[in-house]
């Protein structure tokens, strides 16, 4: 898959990347020759007891020398800095067409989304000569996207996001590896980018099931778990609406007031006798053990997803949920899908998990 | 050499009645007398004893890590057990071995004696210094015996404050100790250079050594501090759970990395400044040549500790910071290598028209110079932005960065200790292993390194235990590599111990050097000096204006009249 000296150029920044190598190894090659030549050179030729002249130099030749070489590095380097940094300035943005992809990274996956809600664990296809913009986000740690191919890497941050952008010149299957030391099985969170012809990549993306996004997933298990049942408005039994109460304060009973935020929703549905809503019967049972932590989440996605009033809007024909979370630090980044608050999930448990 | 009128105005050692026990190694042997010392020389010893069995528990811990990568796939180690190891490695080989040895050995053995004073400015600061470093490094070797940390040397958060169920705390309470140590050395080698020169020892007259050791003492007091107050931050969030780095409670995890950095990239000058300094020296004696544009070396020794500190932001060119940020990082990086291209260039103009030797120091620093250079020029690569982008956080930059600490750093360790060693002890060692540990030394590292360049550039990420088959040949070699450079560490352990229960009595100048350090006995008295020293001239006086040179004899470590 790669040369034995050379890494497989497959990217229109690796070629610009690789000019810039090359050109930095021609340098120091013959700077190191220079130096070692040098060294041998004076190391033989003024060896102790040789014969060689060993008359002092002028002090105005040392000044020379000395000023000569220099201004030389100094005017080589900075060369070579504006070279790479202009390299650096024009490949900075993605183009406007760019197909877009959302990643979360976690430990120990890459999981990669596109905005049908088509969705991929540590596999990305890619059309070949498309711009792909990736917008990248965390789950817990710090992680780095690295495709040796392209040479491309941008850290994935939790609770922040990042982007790149990549166009793939060459079809073929390429190493997406994790380069930021993120726990245990760091060296284990392998993916691979596949690159396919355009056509190809058409049928291969017509073939992906259109996924749920977790607000989505949440809204159904809020009907099959029986949630709605006494959630829901109109509901028989009394229990308090949920609409519009993510990231406010709850009253509780004892004049206490909570914030109904990812960690209080979990309580609630795990251990709901603790903190009752102010005016409200603890009639609800416990769901321990009978929702996983993937369900939790996707329901605690739901709920943000009712945001405030209007709590969902559907955009006919599109499956899209927008939330009008109020604001907060949450807004500077945005869900990778939309509308669903990935980013506030708890990690799961486990060992690594938060304590 | 005559008794009276000595250009130096010390009375020679040689002509002194020496029926008293003068050496300061004699001068009390209890455990006590050692262990309660304000002598600057007893106190590099017990630096020198404890950064040795640091050295060799990082060394044990990466012979390992080398062995796992000899093949893709863990076979000899667990995904959690690698973790602990090469952490282990990096924090004792960087805070425990690295950033103490040559300060804290030579520096402190030295700068004394080259500026013609007895002790340091402050002696029991000194051995509180070594009491905070001994410290440290006991807590973080407590961490490892307990269960081990995995967070690798850099702490990255949020993964050391959140998600490590490791002994992350101790670890860093070790590291933060040590750091008391770093500050109080620089302290005192900043007071000692101030206050304690002797009568004619201007400052541009010092020996570069000691140049060195005062950058790096800046260094360590402007630095150090803000690694400490980082540490503490993580200490602060792991125990009280403050939110300072927790991305998920609003605390920025990239802040950690500025301020580690800020500490950290200096740092890796506080690792090569003291190797510059011993260079300097070596290679100026071994070449019989006063040092090449002696007033440009100061000033680029100088101008290296100034940039280093405004070149943290290369090491976080992929975390999405402001490309115009990365920008100034990337030009300040270039401008740092400068300095250091201009030392390169003055030690290779000090071997013109020299008489140069190949003892077994001159051996080192020669290696040095190569490795350093080779060291120093990928550095250019990671100051390039976009081929930064490709090999940060791979092999490459594992390459690159012990090319510049280990190859030259640890090279222009063992050149020191090889050189003062008769000082230091009063014993010669056997010159035949010394070379041929010097050349095995070169050899096994550069197998050892280079491959990892170009597995590297492949893409071989670091804090891997298993990686992609492609990239096996590389590691192969490298591992090879390791187990050479790991019998060429174990032979001087070996013949310098045997040299000190076996080994000849050493001259008072084995290498007809010009150095103040010289000037006395080997080893020197606990007062240092036999009379007090007055400085007449610039240091480096091998090869006066004029005159021919006159030391023509090779000058092997030879038995001297001393007892």
């Amino acid at each position: 898959m790669t040369g034995l000296l050379v890494p497989e150029t497959a990217s229109l920044q690796a070629v610009l990347t690789d000019r810039i190598f090359l050109g930095l190894t021609i340098t120091s090659a013959l700077i190191l020759a220079l130096v070692v030549g040098l060294v041998l050179v004076f190391s033989i030729r003024y060896r102790r007891g040789s014969k060689a002249n060993r008359h002092p130099l002028p002090e105005i030749v040392s000044r020379e020398f000395e000023i000569g070489w220099t201004a030389a590095t100094i005017f080589l380097f900075v060369f070579v800095f504006w070279w790479a940094a202009s390299a650096q300035i024009g490949a900075y943005s993605a183009p406007p067409n760019a197909i877009e992809v959302h990643v979360v990274a976690k430990q120990w996956m890459w999981k990669t989304q596109r905005s049908n809600g088509a969705r991929e664990i540590n596999e990305l296809h890619v059309p070949v000569n498309a711009p792909v913009k990736l917008i990248m986000t965390s789950q817990d740690v710090i992680h780095s996207f690295f495709v040796p191919a392209f040479r491309l890497k941008r850290d994935v941050l939790p609770d922040q996001q990042t982007e790149a952008w990549f166009q793939a010149t060459k079809t073929g299957t390429f190493h997406l590896l994790c380069t930021e030391y993120c726990g245990t099985d760091h060296a284990r969170m392998l993916g691979r980018v596949i690159v396919m012809e355009p056509e190809a990549y058409a049928s291969w993306l017509s073939a992906q099931p259109e996924g749920d996004d977790l607000a989505h997933q949440g809204e159904r298990l809020f009907a099959e778990r029986g949630c709605a049942g006494c959630h829901a408005p109109g509901s028989r039994v009394h229990a308090p609406s949920l609409a519009g109460i993510w990231e406010r304060p709850v009253p509780l009973a004892g004049g206490r007031f909570a914030t109904a935020d990812a960690g209080y929703i979990r309580d609630s549905i795990l251990q709901p006798g603790r903190d009752v809503v102010a005016g409200y019967a603890p009639v609800m049972p416990s769901y321990a053990g009978l929702l996983d932590d993937g369900e939790i989440q996707a329901l605690t996605a739901y709920i943000r997803a009712l945001g405030s009033e209007p709590a969902v809007v559907r955009v006919p024909g599109a499956p899209e949920v927008r939330s009008n979370v109020p604001g907060g630090v949450r807004e500077r980044s945005p869900a990778m899908v939309p509308g669903a608050p990935v980013l506030d999930v708890p990690a799961p448990a486990g060992p690594g998990s938060r304590p | 050499m005559s008794t009276t009128a000595s250009p130096t105005g010390l009375a020679d050692p040689d002509e002194l009645d020496l029926g008293l026990p003068v050496s300061y190694l004699a001068d009390g042997h209890s455990v006590r007398s050692w262990l309660l010392t304000t002598d600057h020389k007893r106190i590099a010893i017990l630096y020198a004893v404890t950064i040795t069995v640091f050295f060799f528990i990082g060394g044990a811990a990466a012979t390992l890590v080398r062995l796992e990568l000899a093949t893709p796939e863990a076979d000899v180690l667990r995904a959690d057990t690698y973790n602990k190891l090469f952490t282990l490695h990096g924090v004792v080989m960087v805070w425990f071995f690295l950033i103490p040895s040559i300060p804290n050995t030579l520096g402190n053995f030295l700068v004394p004696l080259m500026i013609g004073a007895r002790d340091v400015a402050f002696p029991k600061l000194n051995l509180v210094s070594w009491y905070l470093n001994l410290g440290g490094g006991l807590l973080a070797v407590a961490a490892l015996i307990l269960g081990g940390v995995d967070t690798g040397w850099t702490f990255y958060v949020p993964y050391s404050t959140v998600f490590s169920n490791t002994w992350v705390s101790l670890t860093v309470l070790g590291v933060f100790t040590t750091g008391f140590s770093s500050i109080a050395t620089g302290v005192n080698f900043i007071g000692t250079i101030h206050l304690l020169r002797a009568p004619g020892m201007t400052w541009f007259r010092l020996p570069l050594f000691v140049w060195a050791m005062y950058t790096t003492s800046l260094m360590f007091v402007l630095a150090t501090p803000v690694l400490a107050v980082t540490l503490l931050l993580v200490l602060a969030e792991r125990t009280f759970g403050l939110p300072i780095f927790d991305p998920a409670r609003g605390g920025d995890p990239i802040l950690f990395q500025h301020l580690f950095w800020f500490y950290s990239h200096p740092a890796v000058y506080i690792m090569v400044l003291p190797a510059m300094g011993v260079v300097s020296e070596l290679i100026t004696c071994f070449a019989r040549r006063k040092v090449f544009g002696y007033t440009f070396m100061v000033y680029a020794l100088v101008a290296i500790a100034v940039i280093g500190f405004f070149t943290w932001g290369h090491h976080m060119f992929t975390s999405g910071m402001s490309p115009y940020a990365a920008l100034v990082f990337s030009f300040l990086s270039f401008i740092v290598a400068v300095p250091s291209a201009i030392k390169v260039f003055n030690w290779t103009g000090t071997l013109y028209r020299g008489q140069v030797g190949f003892e077994s120091p001159m051996l080192y620093a020669l290696g040095f110079v190569g490795l350093f250079t080779l060291g120093g020029l990928t550095g250019l690569f990671l100051a390039s932005i976009p081929v930064d982008v490709h090999v940060q956080d791979t092999y490459f930059v594992v390459a690159h960065f012990h090319y510049i600490m280990v190859g030259a750093s640890v090279s222009a360790y063992f050149g020191g200790l090889h050189f003062w060693w008769p000082k230091i002890t009063g014993r010669t060692y056997p010159e035949t292993w010394a070379r041929f540990a010097a050349i095995l030394m070169f050899f096994g590292f550069n197998l050892t390194f280079f491959p990892q360049f170009i597995a590297g550039y492949l893409g071989m990420p670091r804090r891997y235990h298993v990686y992609p088959p492609e990239f096996q040949i590389w590691n192969v070699l490298s591992s090879a590599g390791a187990a050479v450079l790991a019998v060429a560490y174990l032979m001087p352990l070996g013949y310098l111990t045997w040299s000190l229960l076996f080994g000849e009595r050493a001259t008072n100048n084995p290498w007809d050097a010009s150095g103040l350090e010289w000037r006395t006995t080997s080893p020197p008295p606990r007062q240092n000096f036999f009379g007090s020293p007055r400085i007449q001239g610039g240091p480096y006086n091998y090869h006066p204006e004029g005159v021919a040179p006159v030391h023509d004899q090779p000058r092997l470590p030879s038995r001297g009249s001393l007892t």
